[in-house]
Parts: structure tokens; C-alpha cells; sequence
């Protein structure tokens, strides 16, 4: 495993009026893996994602990216570095084709034209580098799609511009059995490739199969961040559940949290 | 994609090697899937031409041929702006009277202040543009609902334009360019070239798009499928061209009256232009975004809010083009110019071409297209001698008809998973 994180968080904090939604957050994302991001409902999981994307700005806190302290105030922002996120509601165009969708916002001009050629190849390469075979023509409108190939399709937008960081906010929870099996392929695929990548999810068989790390956020706190292979189903359930699960957790010792993200350990375990 | 509306429809690629078959069929499956795009405005075309045709045998003749475009000019330039607003799902109901308010501009610099015709064009233009901006203001960043602000838009100008009409005052334009604009024709010689000048240039954009995808290994239309397009073009073109260049005059020794009318230069002109707009350039692509998931938009870093404020200028300032061909077609500017049915004929237009009322979906052409429809209706029963009360009837009931195509259509597609 590799000992730098790509992207760090410390001490984030985001209110929206009266109600704080992230309190304190540290949070580390490395090359090469998975990171699973889990938490209850409104536990502050995607207020993050949108923090780190550049969709809300964060009321205090420092991002450290490749080493660098880094401003993300704009989702442009988070594009140039190389962050990508995949929502959950997809972001998709239905009346776009798949082409359109993947390049929305960042076409490829010749002058002033589109270069539609360009865009084609260049998107059919990404699938194939990605093993998609499942979609029968890139022209074909968003609208016509699966579900799974919506989320290949939303995948491969984020993969597209040579990202180094991909979150995918619950890319499953709308599949059925088979295309679920087929999106946790192609983020293991990801990582594989040398990507850090960051997963939302609710499904704890999701996130065993397929996560490095384990990051678990509860009431807007991040309460732990530990190796998949340290943990069980059960201390992982509790943490979301209670916030803590035996030495881990909210009324734990600080010092116990980290296990290897070194500089998350100090925030990390509430310390009030 | 392609300007010939019935040989094609929307972006096809079809599976490894498309053939003639395969192509034909895959447009037929995408119109039963509800992606039926013109085809309305198509067949009602040619329904209505027909039925006017056999009832009335001074509907089929050259000069009322070219009526229908001196007639239907205006509401058709209207339509095309409108296609900008309505593709982001909004509505510009004060478009009509923003014609009208351009229009009294215009007459007021000509007649009144006697400033040469570009200065009162270039005014005419400018008050659609600050019009525009103003309403896309108040909808992108106060946030007003588009139906209410332009509702508000649709009193005030009418108002706007009594006052520049010093209450009520109607202004004649004697301006020999501005009145040229629909009561003159071009030279029968300018005319085929213009015409054959046209068809070249969509050949080669055609076959320059062929040859770069297959260049590239990319799946392709039918070379046959290309070739027919362009010659359904030059066929349409060239029969257009030769009625319109046929003499219309009923006394040819007092006046002799043939060739193609400006104004259809003009509104071929600006179709070509924003349909590229539309289909070419990465700002089309982000109206068709925004209005298709503004949200996704937004994440993509569109820069919605500029999106929006500039569909609603570039839907006023057409108005105003809208505006000065009507004034010309008038010979003169009153408070009702781009009052009564103007801005319905328009909105009609621009949905009975295809355009949806929903947002994301709609062309340049559809506006042409239904702006025809229009033309021909308005044309048809006013030779068949009905009243005005019954004109109203008729095209409201198209335009109902339209948008409930539109809405069964979007029904079917999201049942067959086409949206």
C-alpha cells in the first residue's frame, strides 16, 4: 500500500445556517485504492463529496492534494487537479448522447466547431480501456440506457480527463444483482489502474468486497478511518449506527483511529 | 443533425456496417419509440396543402406561393428565437409585443427622425438585445418564473408601444431598403445561384463529415443516405427557386413581378446560422445541457445563469428582426405590430415544428417548419373566405394539437426508455 495519501482533509467544517453538517472531518484517499465512505443516512456524507468537489465551500479546514495545500472553490477547480465525482443522481443529460454526456461542459473544439470525430474516438477508447462492451452505440441518447449503463457511462465521464481521483456516491443502489457485480468490477478495475478512488456506500457487502479502507462518518464526525482488513461487519455497523464500536470510535482514545493514515489519527476520533 | 428534416432524424449510428435498410429502419423504430421529431409538421404540411389545394385552386399558384413566405416571415423569425427559451423549458410570452416595441423603434427613427434605414435596423436589433438581456435578468438571477416575468413583459410593451406610437398614431415606413425587405425580389439570376450556392455548401459540409469519420474508423451514415439528403436539398431548393422565379404579375405589360422574395434569403440565412450555433458549437450543446438536467449543467461547470440570460437575448433580439420584417411587409408600424396573434403563431410555430415545451429537445428548423404550418392555414382559410373568428379557432386547435403530440410523444418515449 502505498504510505502517501493523494488527497488529505483536515479539520473541515461545513454549516448550513443554523445546523453544522461537518464538524471536524479528516479524511485521506491513496492511490491504487479503495476508500469506502459509510455512514447513516445525513451523517454528512455527501455534503463532503460536494465539499471536496468543489460544489460548497467549506467554512474552515485545509485540503492537502498530492502533497500540496490546495483551494477548491469552484468544480472547475476540482476538474484541473484531477478530481472526478460520479453522483449518486448521476448528472446525466437524458436527451444527450453518451458522447455529448462525456464531454458536457469540456468539448473538444476545432476553432470554434465541435470536434465530434475526436470526441467519439477518444470516448470509445475510455470504454474500451474500461472493458465496457455493454453499450451498442455511442450516439444513442442517455435516455435509452440501463441503469448499470448510465453508471458505466457516468464512470467513464469521470475517468475520461486522466482523473487521479474518482468518487462514486452510492453507485450501486439503484441495480439489480448482475450490474451491481458488473460497476464494482470496473471501480476495483479503477483502482487497479492506479487511481485513488472513493466509494459512498450503504451496502456493507459492497464496500467488504471491494474497499482498502474503511472511512466511517457519523452525525457529521468522522469516527474512524481503518483498513478493510482490520474490522468486521459488526464494528463496521456500529460506527455508523453509534458512532463508536469497542477502542474505535467517539469516546475511544484518539490515538487509535488512524492505523496508518497517520495525520488523519489527531482529528480523527472526536476529541471533545 | 441534418437540414433536410424527413430523411433524418437526430444523431444515428446504428449497428457495425448500416446500410440503406438498416438506417431507414432505425429512424422507423426511433419514430415509434416517440422520437417523431418533425414528422408532424411534416404531414400536416402536406395534408394541408393538399386539402387547400382541391378546394381552392388559387392556393397552388405562384404568386400565393410567395405569399406564404411575405406571410409567414415574421411569426417564422419570432419562432426561431422562441426555439432558444423553449429549449431550456422556459417561455417568452412577451416576444410578440417586444417585435412590435422594436418595430415602433424602428418606424420612429425612419419616418419620424429620418435617420438612414441601417442606424434605425441597428436600433431596432439593439432594443431586442437590452429587452432580452433584461428579462434573462430577472429569470437566471432574481429568480422570477419566465412565464410571469415575460407576462409582465407582454403588458408592459404594449404599453411601450402605444406611448412610442404617441397614442395610438400609426406610423407608415416609406424607407425604400426596409420596405424592399418583403415587397421586393431578387433578380431571377440571384436567385439559382444563391440557391445552387446553398446546395454546394451543404454537399460539402456532407461529404467533408463523411470523409473525416471514416477517416477515423467511425460508424457512418450510408454514403447513399448522405448523397440523398443533399438531393432532397437541391430538389426542395430548386423547386422553390423556380415557382418563386416564375412571373406573378397578372398584367405583365404594367409590371413584371418574379423572383425569389429577400426575405427568404434572409430567414435561410439566420437558420443556417443558428442552427450551427446550435448543432456545432459547445454553446449549443450547453443550452440542449441546460435544458435537458440543468443540475448536471452546473456540475459539468456550465455557467448556467449566462445560459439562460442569453437565450432570452438572442429570443428578443430575433423578435425584433421578427419586428422589422413586419413592419416592412405593413409599410408601416401601428400599436397593434406584434399584437393579437403574433406571439401565439410564434409559440405554435415553434411546437407544431417539434420543439418541446418541456425543454431539451427542439430545432432551428422545427421553427421553419411549423412556421409554414401556420402560414398555410392562415393563407388557406382566408382564401376559403372564412372569418378570423374561425382562422383563431383553427390554429388554436392545431396548437393543442401539437403540444399534445408533443406530450403523447414524451409519454411513449419514457415508456419505450427513449427519455
Amino acid at each position: 500500500m502505498s504510505a502517501n495519501p493523494l488527497l488529505e482533509l483536515r479539520g473541515i467544517d461545513k454549516s448550513f445556517g443554523p445546523v453544522q453538517v461537518l464538524r471536524d472531518v479528516a479524511f485521506a484517499a491513496y492511490p491504487g485504492e479503495v476508500t469506502a465512505l459509510v455512514g447513516d443516512n445525513g451523517a454528512g456524507k455527501s455534503t463532503l463529496v460536494k465539499c471536496i468537489s468543489g460544489i460548497y465551500p467549506v467554512d474552515a479546514g485545509e485540503f492537502v492534494f498530492d502533497g500540496r495545500p490546495v483551494t477548491i472553490n469552484s468544480p472547475r477547480d476540482a476538474a484541473s487537479l484531477g478530481i472526478e465525482v460520479v453522483y449518486q443522481d448521476l448528472a446525466l443529460c437524458d436527451n444527450l448522447d453518451i458522447v455529448q454526456n462525456m464531454f458536457l461542459g469540456r468539448e473538444k473544439r476545432n476553432g470554434l466547431v465541435l470536434d465530434e470525430p475526436t470526441m467519439e474516438q477518444m470516448a470509445a477508447e475510455t470504454l474500451a480501456g474500461l472493458s465496457v462492451r455493454t453499450v451498442k452505440s455511442l450516439r444513442q441518447h442517455v435516455s435509452s440506457l440501463s441503469g448499470g449503463q448510465r453508471q458505466t457511462v457516468a464512470i467513464a465521464k469521470a475517468v475520461l480527463w486522466n482523473s487521479k481521483l474518482v468518487i462514486l456516491d452510492e453507485p450501486t443502489a439503484a441495480l439489480g444483482v448482475a450490474q451491481t457485480a458488473q460497476v464494482l468490477e470496473l471501480v476495483r478495475r479503477l483502482a487497479d489502474n492506479g487511481l485513488a478512488v472513493v466509494l459512498i456506500s450503504h451496502n456493507m457487502n459492497d464496500v467488504f468486497a471491494v474497499s482498502d479502507r474503511i472511512a466511517a462518518l457519523y452525525l457529521g464526525q468522522m469516527v474512524a478511518q481503518v483498513k478493510t482488513t482490520e474490522i468486521t461487519h459488526a464494528q463496521v455497523v456500529e460506527l455508523i449506527t453509534a458512532g463508536r464500536s469497542g477502542e474505535l470510535g467517539l469516546a475511544a482514545d484518539p490515538g487509535v483511529n488512524g492505523n496508518g493514515a497517520a495525520p488523519a489519527d489527531s482529528t480523527a476520533g472526536g476529541v471533545s | 443533425m441534418s437540414i433536410t428534416a424527413v430523411t433524418k432524424e437526430g444523431p444515428a449510428a446504428v449497428a457495425p456496417a448500416p446500410t440503406v435498410g438498416s438506417h431507414v429502419r432505425d429512424y422507423w423504430q426511433r419514430v415509434r419509440g416517440g422520437d417523431i421529431g418533425a414528422l408532424p409538421a411534416v404531414a400536416g404540411l402536406l395534408v394541408l396543402c393538399t386539402i387547400f389545394s382541391i378546394m381552392r385552386p388559387s392556393f397552388l399558384t405562384a404568386g400565393n406561393f410567395a405569399n406564404l413566405f411575405t406571410q409567414g416571415a415574421a411569426v417564422t423569425l419570432i419562432a426561431m428565437g422562441l426555439v432558444f427559451v423553449l429549449l431550456l423549458g422556459e417561455i417568452d410570452l412577451s416576444a410578440g409585443f417586444a417585435s412590435g416595441v422594436c418595430a415602433a423603434v424602428l418606424a420612429n427613427l425612419v419616418t419620424v427622425l429620418g435617420y438612414p434605414w441601417y442606424v434605425a435596423v441597428l436600433a431596432a436589433l439593439l432594443t431586442g438585445m437590452v429587452i432580452g438581456t433584461t428579462l434573462g435578468f430577472l429569470v437566471a438571477k432574481v429568480g422570477i418564473p419566465s412565464f410571469v416575468v415575460t407576462l409582465a413583459g407582454f403588458l408592459a410593451f404594449q404599453g411601450v408601444v402605444l406611448l412610442l406610437m404617441k397614442e395610438g398614431r400609426n406610423i407608415s415606413v416609406r424607407e425604400p431598403v426596409v420596405v424592399a425587405i418583403v415587397n421586393r425580389n431578387m433578380p431571377v439570376a440571384l436567385g439559382w445561384t444563391l440557391a445552387a450556392i446553398a446546395v454546394a455548401g451543404f454537399a460539402v459540409v456532407q461529404l467533408l463529415r463523411y470523409r473525416s469519420r471514416a477517416a477515423r474508423n467511425l460508424i457512418n451514415d450510408p454514403f447513399a443516405v448522405v448523397l440523398g439528403r443533399i438531393a432532397a436539398l437541391a430538389l426542395v431548393l430548386g423547386l422553390a427557386v423556380y415557382v418563386l422565379n416564375l412571373e406573378r404579375s397578372l398584367n405583365t405589360l404594367i409590371t413584371s413581378l418574379k423572383g425569389v422574395p429577400i426575405v427568404v434569403p434572409i430567414v435561410a440565412v439566420l437558420l443556417v446560422v443558428l442552427t450551427f450555433v446550435l448543432q456545432r458549437t459547445s454553446y449549443g450543446r450547453h443550452i440542449y445541457a441546460v435544458g435537458g438536467n440543468r443540475e448536471a449543467a452546473r456540475r459539468a461547470g456550465i455557467n448556467v445563469d449566462r445560459i439562460r440570460i442569453s437565450a432570452f437575448m438572442i429570443c428578443s433580439t430575433m423578435a425584433a428582426v421578427g419586428g422589422i420584417v413586419a413592419a416592412s411587409r405593413a409599410n408601416s408600424v401601428d400599436p397593434n405590430t406584434g399584437g393579437s396573434n403574433v406571439l401565439l403563431y410564434a409559440v405554435g410555430a415553434a411546437v407544431i415544428g417539434g420543439t418541446s415545451l418541456f425543454g431539451g429537445k427542439g430545432r432551428i428548423l422545427d421553427a421553419v417548419l411549423g412556421g409554414a404550418v401556420v402560414a398555410v392555414i392562415d393563407n388557406g382559410m382566408g382564401l376559403m373566405g372564412y372569418s378570423s373568428g374561425v382562422k383563431y379557432v383553427v390554429t388554436g386547435v392545431v396548437l393543442l394539437l401539437a403540444a399534445s403530440v408533443d406530450a403523447l410523444s414524451r409519454r411513449r418515449a419514457s415508456a419505450t426508455g427513449n427519455r
